[in-house]
């Protein structure tokens, strides 16, 4: 095989969540196929919550996805809320609102210490960074704790947590434990610099590539959107909730288990870029000062900036969450009934989870059993903006050596951080 | 360099599932560094980049909706000394099963409208159903104080210690108050413990997402919850959220 024809197969991309396939041929210095297919067994979720109870579907939906199961858990709550009528409480909506920080403090970590850390220092998993450079893997693992334990405190379990239900949680955190929690959150600072410091000596690894694409996120007056606001794009005026079938537009491609999506253009990116792209304005003034540190600005166009803005949200979910403790503590907690009047109709919420905009719309009857159930999911969202990514990158880096070729794309797969199991599952490339 | 290999070859796989088990791994923080220096991960695709074939301990993760996955599976109990289904997906399919209570072609329509025949599926199964499984760690998703004992166990050549009493043993020990005293019902009489009794000591039900004990007592587990003013429905609904695979082969 002559050095300019190369095809690649990369089968189950490594260092993601879920089951995803790469397909590259290059045949005579020419590109004759790029793609990116999605080959996780489909689940089929709507299809199991329909005849399921009101109270029962956050617990069914959280399944969906381990990493994100508590923006699952608050989508679906918040979609039988607004089908039912119910407005939660200021404390319900603050705690709700800290479990999301948790969970994306919790899931960018993950991602980018134990996922992308690795390419970026040369080696193929974290377990080699545990010889070769211990303090950064001690500052990741410190942190990622420190976003479970949150996580275990608020929901009662890190991954599918048991506490939070329809109009209240079952059981309330003790003042003690959100002081203590606070005390660690503030003690991580020190942590979160030596966390900066080690991606800004290697984030000159990150592939140089950009492209022009839509970015769509929550957008809110008030706060940097995850639990609530308008559906914001970078090519348009905000939408309602309400109106998110015009927003993600799913259809159907053969080569892939999970649906695409598109608004304005071909394809549009969610996650951390869009957020900090749409919101940079309601940062706080620590993560704004870590962006100008790492090199983000909100004209940035490289799917691989997605990475250092992850950082930048952690620093800000820290940050944050101790704002909501701060409030949470002096209005003093209190135990809320949570009782509701079950009624029929339909409910539509979006939530920003680690990944992106993640939507639940449910349809109740009388009884509160389902009868329609839709969920769309960030990464689905994602998957034409992969795609149309990989053809220009592939496109720009054809001479290159295979190996390079086949790090590059897997390295652009993972900065969607794309949870492909969600989705239904992700990709692999495998050289022909 | 006989040294080296003396130490266990340990592989993980994953089929249909959220993939929250082996994040409860990768939970584990410091403790998994002291696994990781016990034996040698050859295969975590979730986490690291190297694969192999030569493994003694297997760990799957999921369960089986497709014929392809048949293959793969029956190909890592070919390889593997020990196999474990790690997790309710593997061990009873979890939540999946519920697909398994409507007709396949509604179902795909429901998801994919007339696209359904372009994807592959057909009614879930646990791992049990398709090979051997030689040791079950339970739970959606499992708990991480459990994975090591069974993952010490195995390494010590031991029969794993998953308990043979129900929930409510844990939850006594830890002086809960009775969720059916606040008013809601539990399947935690039913349920084999090893979690901690998770849920009721967040005032939240069992569900029995950890499967049943050995001779569980279901008549009167049934009896309690009508006495309780569930409907046969209600009843049904709450045995089938995370057992429907169960129930279905009685």
């Amino acid at each position: 095989m002559s050095p300019a024809t190369k095809k690649i197969e990369l089968h189950h991309v490594t260092r993601v969540e879920g089951h995803g396939n790469i397909y590259v041929d290059i045949e005579n210095g020419a590109v004759k196929r790029c793609q990116w297919a999605v080959v996780e067994a489909p689940r089929f979720f709507e299809a199991m919550a329909i005849g399921r109870k009101w109270d029962e579907l956050n617990f069914l939906t959280s399944r969906i996805c381990g990493i994100c199961s508590i923006g699952h858990q608050l989508a679906s709550l918040k979609a039988t809320e607004s089908a039912m009528a119910v407005k939660p409480s200021e404390q319900t909506v603050l705690l709700r609102k800290l479990l999301l920080l948790g969970e994306n403090l919790q899931s960018h970590i993950l991602h980018v210490g134990y996922l992308v850390l690795p390419d970026l220092a040369g080696v193929g998993s974290v377990i080699p960074l545990t010889k070769s450079n211990p303090a950064a893997v001690g500052v990741v693992v410190r942190l990622h704790r420190l976003a479970n334990e949150l996580c275990d405190i608020v929901g009662g379990r890190t991954t599918h947590p048991v506490r939070a239900v329809v109009n209240g949680f079952t059981m309330l955190p003790r003042p003690r434990e959100l002081v203590d929690l606070r005390k660690r959150l503030e003690a991580s600072i020190d942590d979160l610099q030596a966390l900066v410091n080690v991606l800004k000596s290697v984030a000159g690894n990150l592939p140089a590539f950009e492209r022009d694409t839509e970015y769509v996120a929550l957008v809110s007056n008030s706060e940097y959107a995850l639990y609530d606001g308008l559906v914001g794009s970078t090519d348009a005026k905000p939408v309602a909730v309400e109106d998110y079938l015009k927003v993600t537009n799913e259809y159907i491609v053969p080569q892939s288990t999970a649906k695409y999506a598109k608004y304005h253009r071909a394809s549009y990116a969610v996650g951390a870029l869009a957020r900090y792209k749409l919101n940079h304005a309601k940062l706080s003034d620590p993560a704004r000062k870590v962006a100008s540190e790492l090199g983000l600005t909100p004209d940035a166009r490289s799917p691989f900036m997605n990475n250092i803005a992850q950082v930048v949200e952690t620093v800000d979910s820290v940050v944050e969450a101790m704002n909501i403790i701060d409030l949470l503590l002096m209005g003093g907690l209190k135990e809320e009934p949570s009782a509701l009047k079950v009624k029929a109709g339909r409910g539509v919420a979006a939530v920003e989870v680690p990944r992106g905009i993640l939507f639940h719309d449910y349809t109740y009857d009388e009884n509160g059993i389902c009868v329609m159930a839709n969920c769309i999911i960030p990464t689905n969202q994602n998957h034409a903006n992969i795609q149309l990514d990989m053809e220009k990158l592939v496109d720009e880096i054809k001479e290159e050596p295979r190996e390079a070729i086949e790090l590059k794309l897997e390295m652009l797969v993972r900065s969607y951080d794309p949870c492909i199991s969600c989705s239904t599952h992700m990709v692999k490339v495998r050289w022909l | 360099m006989s040294a080296e290999k003396a130490k266990p070859r340990v592989a993980f796989f994953d089929f249909a599932s959220c993939e929250g088990c082996q994040l409860q791994i990768v939970n584990l923080e410091e403790v998994l560094l002291d696994v990781v220096g016990a034996v040698d991960i050859v295969e975590f695709r979730e986490a690291m980049k190297e694969s192999s074939n030569d493994y003694d301990i297997a760990f799957v993760e999921g369960c089986i909706t497709r014929e392809s996955d048949e293959t793969r599976l029956k190909e890592i109990r070919k390889n593997a000394k020990v196999l474990v289904a790690l997790g309710a997906c593997a061990h009873t399919g979890c939540v999946h099963p519920l697909k398994n209570l409507k007709p396949l072609e509604e179902v795909k329509r429901i998801v994919y409208g007339d696209k359904g025949d372009l994807f592959e599926t057909y009614p879930v199964r646990p791992l049990s159903a398709v090979v051997t499984v030689d040791c079950v760690v339970p739970g959606c998703p499992i708990d991480r104080t459990e994975f090591v004992e069974v993952f010490k166990a195995l390494l010590a050549g031991k029969k794993p210690p998953i308990p043979a009493y129900p929930v409510c043993v844990e939850c006594r020990l830890k002086e809960n108050e009775c969720v059916y005293t606040l008013g809601m019902t539990c399947l935690g009489p039913v349920t084999r413990a090893g979690c901690g009794a998770r849920c009721p000591s967040n005032r939240s039900s069992c569900e029995a997402c950890r499967g049943f004990v050995d001779n569980p007592r279901m008549n009167a587990q049934k009896e309690i919850l009508a006495e309780h003013n569930l409907t046969v429905d209600d009843i049904l609904r709450q045995f089938t959220m995370y057992c429907s695979y169960l129930e279905a082969q009685k």
